[in-house]
C-alpha cells in the first residue's frame, strides 16, 4: 500500500466515523419526531366528539312533572320513556332488534343529556326542541375515520343496519362534531364516549401540590445545611452518600415503601392524592436537593464574606444574601423535580391509584387517579375509543411538562446571575 | 380536630411574636438597658418555643394513637369473648367496631360488638381529651420557660439560630430516614418471606408462578406444600428476563448514545450542539408510561406484522419491543454523561495526538476514549441500573408469564413487572405471594445500589484524575 492509499483510507475512516455520529443523533431526533407525531395524530381527535341531532318532544303523557317544576323534582323525575321515544324517532326501525341497534348508536347518558336540557329551561313540557345527543363510542370512532368499514359484519362492532342509519344521518347532515366537554369534565367511565380526565387532573393537581409543600421546604433547608453549615465529618458524608443513592433508587421501590409504611403501618387512606403526594415528595426530595446544592455552591464566597465583614451572623449572611441569590437555580431545580413527579406512574399504581374512580375528588383524601395512571388504565382497555383518549391524555401530560420545563429554563435564564 | 389544634397553635404563636417584640422593647425602655438582640428575635424565640415542641408532640401522637387504640380495642374485644384467631380476623373486628362508632355499620350487631363499640368511643374520647390537655400543657410549659428567658434579656438571636440550625439538620436527616424506611419496609416483609421460602430455593429456583401459591396455614407448611411453594418462587427466570431486556436496551442505547455524545463533544459546532442536545434530552423527560403506551400499542404490533410477513411468530409482547423502546429512553442518559466526560478530557492529550499526525477520529478512538473510559463505563452502569429498575415500559409492553428464553421475539417478564402484577388490586397482607413482591423489591434495591455505587465511584475517580 502506498502512502497515498493509506492516507486515503485513513481519511475515509475519518468520514465514516463522523457519519456514525451524525447518524446516531439523527436516529435519536427521528425517534422524538415519530413518537410525538404518533401520539398527536392519534390523540388530537379526542378533543372533539360526535353528536347526533335529534328532535326531543317533552311529551306530557310520558313525564310526571309539569312546567316550572323545581330543580329537585326534575332531578328525581324519570326521563327514560322520553329518551327512548326520542331516539327511536330518529330513524324508522322495524322490529325490536333494530330498535335496540338504533338506541345503541347513542351514548348511555342520553337520558341525562335530555334531562339537562330540561333543567336549563323548565318550560319545555309539550314543546319540541332540537338537541345534539352525544353518539356512542362506535359511531364516534366511525365518524372520525378510526374504524374500518370494510371488515366483514361479524368482526365489526357496528352492524350493517347501524351503518345504514349512520349513512342516512350523514346524508341528512344530522351528525356533527362538537367540542368534547366530557373529556375535560368527567371522571373515568367504562364507556369511552363518557370517560374524561377531570378526576385525574384534580388528583394530579392535589398530589403535586402536596409533593411541593412537603419536598420544597425540606429540600431547601437540607441543602442549606449541607452546603453552608454542615461540618465535614462522617455524618455529613453519610447523608451525602444517602442522598446520591436515593436519587437513583428505582421509583417502584418508593411505591413499596409507601405501601408498607404509609398504608400498612400508619394506615392512611388508600388510593388518595395525600398518600401519592407524600410518596412523590419522598421520591423527589433527593432530586431537588442535588440542584439546590449546586445553585448554592455557585454563589461566590465573596458574597458571604462581604456580609460577615459588616457584622452579619452566619445565619444572616446565608438567609439574607446567599439564599436569595441562589433562588432562581433552586426554583428551576424544584420545578424540574416536580415535572418528573408529575409523570411518575409506578409508585402510584402500588398505592392503589389504579382503582376505578368515577367521581371527581373534592379533597386530597378522596380516592382518585392521576394523569399518568389514567394513561396506564386506559391503555389496558380494549375499546378503540380509549386509544384516542389515552393519546389525548398523553398530549395533556406532555404539554404540562413542556410548560413546567419552559418556566424552569426561563427562571434560570432571566434571573440567575453569572459570576465570573 | 388536628387542623383545629394546628390552627390554634399558629394563632397563639403569632400573638406571642408580637407580644415578645413589644414586651422586650418596653423592658429596654423602662429599665433603660440595651437589649442583646433586636426585639423581633425575641418574638421569633417565643414562636419557635411555642410551636415546635407542640407540633412534634402532635405528630408523634397522631402516628401512634391509631395503633395503640387498635391494640387496646382488640384486646378488650377478646376479653369479652370475641373469637380472634389471626391478624385478619382482628382487623375485621376492628373495622366493624370503627364502623359502628361512625354509624356506617349495617351488619348484624351482637353484644360483644356493641360493648366494644362503646369502649371504642370511650377510648377515642379519652385519647382526644388527653391529647388536648397535654398539648396545652406543653405549650404553657415551654412558653413560661421562654418568657422567663427573654425577661432575663438572653441572647435571643443566637438562641434562635441554634434552634434553626437544629431544624436544618433535622431536614437533612430526612434523607437518612427515607433510606431507613425503605430498608426497613423491604426487609420486614422479605424476612417473613424468607422464613417460609429458603433463600437459596428463591435465588436458584427456575420457576416463577406466584399465582399458584396458595397456603392454607402459613405457620405450618408441610413438606409437600413446601415443594410446591418452592416451585412457585424461583428467581432465575425473572433475573434472566430482566437482564435480557436490559441487554437489548443497552444494545440500542450504548452505540447511539455514545456516538451522539462523541459527536456533540468533538465535532458539533456550538450551534448544532445548542439545538440537538436539549432535543435529545427531551427523551429523558418523557414519562415512562408514554413509552410504555407507544411500545405496547405501536411498536409491539408493528413487529408482529413484520414477523408475520416474513413467516416468523412474534409475540405482541416481545422482549424486543420493550427492550428497543427502553433503549431509546436511555439514550440521553448515556449521551449527556459521556458528552460531559469526554469534554473534561484535557485538550493537551488531543494536541499531543494531532502533533504526531493522527486524524481526529484516530485521536478520539485511541486517545480520548481510553482516557475517558472509566467515566463512560460509569455512565453505562448508571444506565443499566435505570434499565433494570424501569417499570412502566415493561409492565405495559413485556409479558406477564415467566419464560426462561433467549429468543427476543418471545415474551419474557421482569422483576418490576412481577412486583406490579402481585401488588395491583386487593391483596391479603400476610401471604407469601404478597411478601414475595417485597423480596423482589429488596433484590432490585440491592442490585441497583451496587451498580450505582460502582458507577459513582468510577465517575468520581475519573474526575479526580483530571481535575
Amino acid at each position: 500500500m502506498t502512502k497515498e492509499q493509506r492516507l486515503k483510507k485513513r481519511h475515509s475512516a475519518e468520514r465514516r466515523f463522523r457519519l456514525y455520529g451524525i447518524a446516531s443523533i439523527c436516529v435519536a431526533l427521528l425517534f422524538v419526531l415519530i413518537l410525538v407525531n404518533n401520539i398527536f395524530s392519534k390523540g388530537s381527535s379526542a378533543f372533539m366528539k360526535t353528536v347526533i341531532d335529534v328532535e326531543v318532544f317533552y311529551d306530557p303523557e310520558l313525564i310526571e312533572i309539569e312546567n316550572g317544576a323545581s330543580e329537585e323534582n326534575i332531578r328525581e323525575a324519570d326521563f327514560y320513556d322520553i329518551t327512548i321515544e326520542t331516539l327511536l324517532k330518529s330513524y324508522p326501525a322495524k322490529n325490536l332488534d333494530e330498535e335496540n341497534e338504533l338506541i345503541d348508536l347513542f351514548t348511555t347518558d342520553a337520558e341525562i343529556e335530555i334531562k339537562k336540557a330540561f333543567l336549563e329551561n323548565n318550560n319545555l313540557i309539550g314543546k319540541k326542541i332540537n338537541l345534539e345527543i352525544t353518539s356512542s363510542d362506535d359511531i364516534d370512532q366511525l365518524h372520525k375515520g378510526n374504524y374500518p368499514r370494510d371488515l366483514p359484519e361479524d368482526r365489526r362492532r357496528i352492524s350493517n343496519f347501524q351503518l345504514k342509519i349512520y349513512d342516512t344521518l350523514v346524508e341528512n347532515k344530522k351528525i356533527n362534531k362538537n367540542f368534547n366537554n366530557y373529556y375535560f369534565n368527567n371522571g373515568d367511565s367504562r364507556d369511552p364516549e363518557l370517560a374524561g380526565i377531570g378526576g385525574a387532573l384534580v388528583g394530579s393537581f392535589y398530589s403535586i401540590i402536596i409533593c411541593l409543600l412537603l419536598a420544597f421546604p425540606v429540600a431547601v433547608l437540607a441543602s442549606i445545611y449541607l452546603e453552608e453549615f454542615a461540618p465535614k465529618n462522617k455524618i455529613t458524608d453519610f447523608i451525602e452518600i444517602n442522598i446520591n443513592n436515593l436519587a437513583a433508587v428505582p421509583s417502584i421501590v418508593y411505591g413499596l415503601l409507601a405501601l408498607q409504611i404509609l398504608l400498612a403501618t400508619i394506615q392512611l387512606p388508600r388510593s388518595t392524592p395525600l398518600v401519592a403526594g407524600i410518596t412523590l415528595a419522598l421520591m423527589t426530595l433527593p432530586r431537588i436537593i442535588i440542584p439546590c446544592r449546586a445553585s448554592l455552591k455557585a454563589v461566590p464566597p465573596s458574597i458571604r464574606e462581604g456580609a460577615l465583614a459588616v457584622g452579619a451572623s452566619k445565619f444572616q449572611s446565608v438567609f439574607h444574601h446567599v439564599v436569595p441569590l441562589s433562588l432562581p437555580g433552586t426554583l428551576s431545580g424544584t420545578i424540574i423535580g416536580l415535572a418528573q413527579a408529575l409523570g411518575e406512574t409506578a409508585p402510584l399504581i402500588l398505592i392503589g391509584m389504579v382503582a376505578f374512580v368515577v367521581d371527581i375528588p373534592s379533597t386530597p383524601i378522596d380516592p382518585s387517579s392521576s394523569l399518568p395512571v389514567q394513561v396506564y388504565l386506559w391503555s389496558e382497555s380494549a375499546e378503540r375509543g380509549f386509544v384516542e383518549k389515552t393519546s389525548a391524555t398523553i398530549m395533556m401530560l406532555l404539554s404540562f411538562l413542556i410548560v413546567m420545563n419552559f418556566i424552569a429554563v426561563y427562571l434560570r435564564q432571566k434571573f440567575e446571575k453569572r459570576w465570573n | 380536630m388536628n387542623f383545629v389544634l394546628i390552627f390554634l397553635i399558629a394563632i397563639f404563636s403569632l400573638s406571642l411574636f408580637f407580644y415578645g417584640k413589644s414586651k422586650t422593647r418596653s423592658i429596654s425602655i423602662q429599665q433603660n438597658i440595651k437589649l442583646k438582640a433586636l426585639p423581633k428575635f425575641y418574638g421569633y424565640y417565643l414562636v419557635l418555643w411555642c410551636s415546635i415542641p407542640s407540633l412534634v408532640f402532635l405528630l408523634v401522637w397522631s402516628l401512634f394513637e391509631p395503633v395503640i387504640i387498635k391494640s387496646i380495642i382488640i384486646e378488650t374485644a377478646a376479653n369479652q369473648g370475641a373469637i380472634i384467631n389471626d391478624k385478619n380476623e382482628a382487623n375485621l373486628i376492628y373495622e366493624k367496631i370503627k364502623a359502628i362508632h361512625l354509624g356506617t355499620y349495617f351488619g348484624e350487631l351482637d353484644t360483644i360488638l356493641k360493648e366494644s363499640a362503646l369502649s371504642y368511643a370511650k377510648f377515642i374520647n379519652l385519647f382526644t381529651n388527653s391529647k388536648i390537655v397535654l398539648i396545652f400543657g406543653i405549650i404553657i410549659a415551654s412558653v413560661i420557660y421562654s418568657l422567663k428567658k427573654i425577661k432575663n434579656n438572653n441572647k435571643a438571636r443566637d438562641d434562635v439560630e441554634v434552634i434553626l440550625k437544629g431544624l436544618l439538620f433535622v431536614s437533612s436527616l430526612i434523607a437518612i430516614l427515607t433510606t431507613m424506611g425503605i430498608i426497613f419496609s423491604l426487609l420486614f416483609e422479605s424476612i417473613k418471606f424468607f422464613s417460609v421460602i429458603n433463600i437459596f430455593d428463591y435465588l436458584f429456583g427456575t420457576n416463577w408462578s406466584p399465582q399458584r401459591a396458595f397456603v392454607s396455614d402459613a405457620s405450618a407448611i408441610t413438606t409437600a406444600e413446601y415443594e410446591e411453594l418452592k416451585d412457585a418462587f424461583g428467581f432465575v427466570p425473572l433475573i434472566a428476563g430482566t437482564s435480557f431486556i436490559a441487554f437489548i436496551a443497552m444494545f440500542v442505547a450504548v452505540p447511539i448514545g455514545l456516538f451522539s455524545g462523541i459527536y456533540m463533544a468533538e465535532y458539533a459546532s456550538s450551534k448544532i450542539r445548542k439545538i440537538s442536545k436539549p432535543i435529545i434530552e427531551i427523551l429523558a423527560g418523557i414519562p415512562t408510561v408514554v413509552y410504555g403506551f407507544f411500545a405496547a400499542l405501536t411498536v409491539g404490533p408493528f413487529f408482529r406484522q413484520i414477523g408475520e410477513s416474513i413467516g416468523l411468530t412474534v409475540s405482541s409482547e416481545s422482549a424486543l419491543a420493550a427492550g428497543l423502546i427502553m433503549g431509546i429512553m436511555i439514550i440521553p442518559y448515556i449521551s449527556s454523561l459521556s458528552d460531559d466526560v469526554i469534554n473534561s478530557v484535557p485538550q493537551s492529550l488531543r494536541d499531543g495526538s494531532y502533533a504526531v499526525g493522527a486524524t481526529k477520529s484516530e485521536t478520539i478512538k485511541q486517545v480520548v476514549i481510553p482516557a475517558a473510559l472509566p467515566g463512560i463505563i460509569g455512565s453505562v452502569l448508571l444506565a443499566v441500573s435505570r434499565a433494570i429498575g424501569e417499570t412502566m415500559i415493561v409492565v405495559m409492553a413485556a409479558g406477564l408469564a415467566a419464560n426462561l428464553t433467549i429468543n427476543p421475539l418471545e415474551s419474557t417478564t421482569t422483576i418490576t413487572t412481577q412486583i406490579v402484577m402481585i401488588l395491583v388490586g386487593d391483596q391479603e397482607f400476610d401471604s407469601p405471594k404478597t411478601q414475595s413482591a417485597f423480596a423482589l423489591g429488596l433484590t432490585l434495591f440491592v442490585a441497583t445500589l451496587i451498580l450505582n455505587y460502582i458507577a459513582q465511584r468510577a465517575v468520581k475517580k475519573y474526575r479526580e484524575k483530571y481535575d
